[in-house]
């Protein structure tokens, strides 16, 4: 089975934009796209190992502070130079105001 | 066309514009050739993580070999090319051995500038190869004294990674201050005095008279007669551009291989890129420069190959690079000597960023300094910005509470 775990509020994120979350001993980015959807991935690039949560988000795509590696948030695809590994990304829902992400367990 | 493609050079541009060849759907031969016995790793890591790490590094390869065959890139290791014959458009090989090609691409890249008083010093070392890298890292040993010549980024950053493997660092540089080239002088006092704060000794106006080896370690002795004793001394005194190749197949150089915004030599058929070529920037009216740096070496491999393709489109990104010293991250966008006034934001934490105005108000540059990737959101705004010629209002380049994202909006 899996859990669904509290991450933050809607309200914590703004449009086109993300924030670190960290659970467990693990790190993990949100995202609120610009359509106001929300997705969830690991916390750290495939390149370094650095919080991507520092990055920028721009459309569907998160782009990494350090060396500017891109990876599509939603599916978690590597865009290319430097970044080949994909993100894994985990299943999310917004209740009552409430983002849930689905961490397997 | 039926010879192919030929790159010389197998670095981080070499290397991508072989991939990039594959990515634009050439499927002709492509090959490349690398003087290093190594498949094409990434450099930056050399003077941060490999000489830190607990482990034995190991080179961090671009590709492996499995992504070259599955691209049917010929790699061809530890070979120099020699010689170009335009006339018959061929590589020479050691053996005089012939290669032909269609379009060629020079990736050939830079290497340390050496120090004439050096010269016949066993204990003095550059870092550019990893296997340079793994020369100094077997000396950096707690107690070592080393002493770096020179207070640019790859100086600064091995004397950051010495420290922390606790060796005893001095760093000379003849200039005024640290970082005179890029780095404006704010942000240059920032690194002095982490670098201070660790135990580093920043010797600043200092000119080197002498470098005698001894049987253990070496002495350097200053111009004013001081004898400073060491185990290794390492040259960080910049870097010149590998332009042997090209200029005695008489394509023009100066300060680098010289092209044209396409990446285009004197000859159409040779393109250039990475730290070996000087190229027109667009952004700041076509001014011809020579950068060192890992982001646009990937950029102008990728551009290159594309043009090699005969798509003939520009180089106009917007220059940018990085540099880690201990939990400090550093990030310029643009050329910071560009500009004439400088506003300043700060991020907290001791995170700031200097953007760098031209006396038309055009943002021209931006530089960040803070604790890990805290400028980073900011200057790759100020880059969006730059790249548009942006003429931001100044006051809300000063309010950390205006977002840079609505005034790209603007
Ligand atoms: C220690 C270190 C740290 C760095 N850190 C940073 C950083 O933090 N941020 C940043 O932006 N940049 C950094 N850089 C700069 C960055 O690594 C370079 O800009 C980049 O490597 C340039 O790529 P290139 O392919 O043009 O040249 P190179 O990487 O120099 O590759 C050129 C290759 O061509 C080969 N070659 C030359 N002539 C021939 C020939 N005739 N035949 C065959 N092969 C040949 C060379 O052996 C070499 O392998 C760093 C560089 C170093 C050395
Ligand atoms: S750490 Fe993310 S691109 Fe390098």
């Amino acid at each position: 089975m899996s859990d669904w775990i509290e991450a933050c509020t809607a309200d914590d994120i703004d449009e086109e934009d993300v924030m670190r979350f960290d659970h467990a001993g693990r790190t993990f980015a949100i995202y609120r796209s610009p359509d106001d959807e929300f997705f969830a991935t690991d916390g750290l690039c495939t390149h370094e190992h650095v919080h991507l949560a520092d990055g920028l988000v721009m459309d569907d795509i998160i782009e990494c502070p350090k060396h500017n590696g891109r990876f599509s948030y939603k599916t978690g695809q590597a865009k290319g130079a430097p970044v080949c590994v994909n993100l894994k990304t985990y299943p999310v829902k917004v209740e009552a105001g409430k983002v849930l992400i689905q961490l397997a367990s | 066309m039926t010879a192919g493609m030929v790159i010389i050079g197998g670095g981080e541009c070499g290397a991508r514009a072989a991939f990039a060849l594959r990515e634009n759907g050439y499927a002709g031969s492509v090959t490349l050739i690398g003087a290093e016995k190594h498949l094409p790793y990434e450099r930056p890591p050399l003077s941060k993580d490999t000489m830190i790490s607990p482990e034995h590094p190991l080179a961090r390869t671009i590709a492996g070999e499995d992504r070259f065959a599955e691209q049917d890139i010929r790699f061809v290791a530890g070979t120099t090319a020699i010689g170009i014959d335009r006339e018959a458009k061929n590589v020479i090989l050691a053996g005089d051995n012939r290669l032909a090609y269609d379009r060629l691409l020079l990736a050939t890249g830079a290497v340390p500038r050496p120090l004439p008083l050096a010269a016949a010093s066993r204990h003095c070392a550059c870092l550019r190869s990893y296997d340079d890298a793994l020369a100094i890292r077997a000396q950096l040993q707690p107690g070592a004294r080393i002493v770096i010549v020179g207070g640019g980024f790859i100086g600064l950053e091995l004397a950051a990674s010495a420290r922390q493997r606790g060796a005893v660092v001095t760093v000379l540089e003849t200039q005024a201050r640290i970082l005179m080239r890029g780095v404006p002088e704010e942000i240059a006092a920032v690194i002095a005095a982490r670098h201070r704060q660790e135990g580093v000794l920043i010797r600043c106006g200092v000119a080197i008279a002498a470098i005698t080896d001894k049987d253990i370690g070496v002495t350097i002795t200053l111009a004013d007669g001081e004898k400073l004793e060491a185990d290794l001394a390492v040259i960080g005194i910049g870097a010149l551009p590998v332009t042997a190749l090209a200029e005695a197949a008489g394509l023009e150089t100066a300060n680098g291989i010289l092209v044209n915004a396409h990446l285009q030599t004197s000859d159409p058929d040779i393109f250039a890129a990475g730290d070996c070529c000087a190229f027109p920037l667009a952004l700041y009216d076509g001014r011809q420069v020579r950068l060192e740096a890992w982001r646009n070496a990937q950029e102008q491999g990728t551009l290159a190959a594309r043009n090699m393709l005969g798509l003939c489109e520009p180089h106009l990104a917007v220059p940018w690079f990085w540099s880690d010293q201990y939990e400090l991250g550093l990030q310029v966008a643009g050329l910071a000597d560009e500009g004439a006034r400088t506003i300043r934001r700060d991020l907290g934490d001791g995170a700031f960023i200097l953007f760098h105005l031209a006396a038309d108000g055009r943002l021209v540059a931006a530089s960040g300094i803070g604790p890990g990737s805290s400028v980073a959101r900011d200057i790759r705004l100020a880059e969006m910005l730059i790249a548009r010629s942006a003429c931001p209002d100044q006051a809300h380049l000063a309010a950390p509470d205006i977002k840079l994202k609505s005034l790209l909006a603007a």
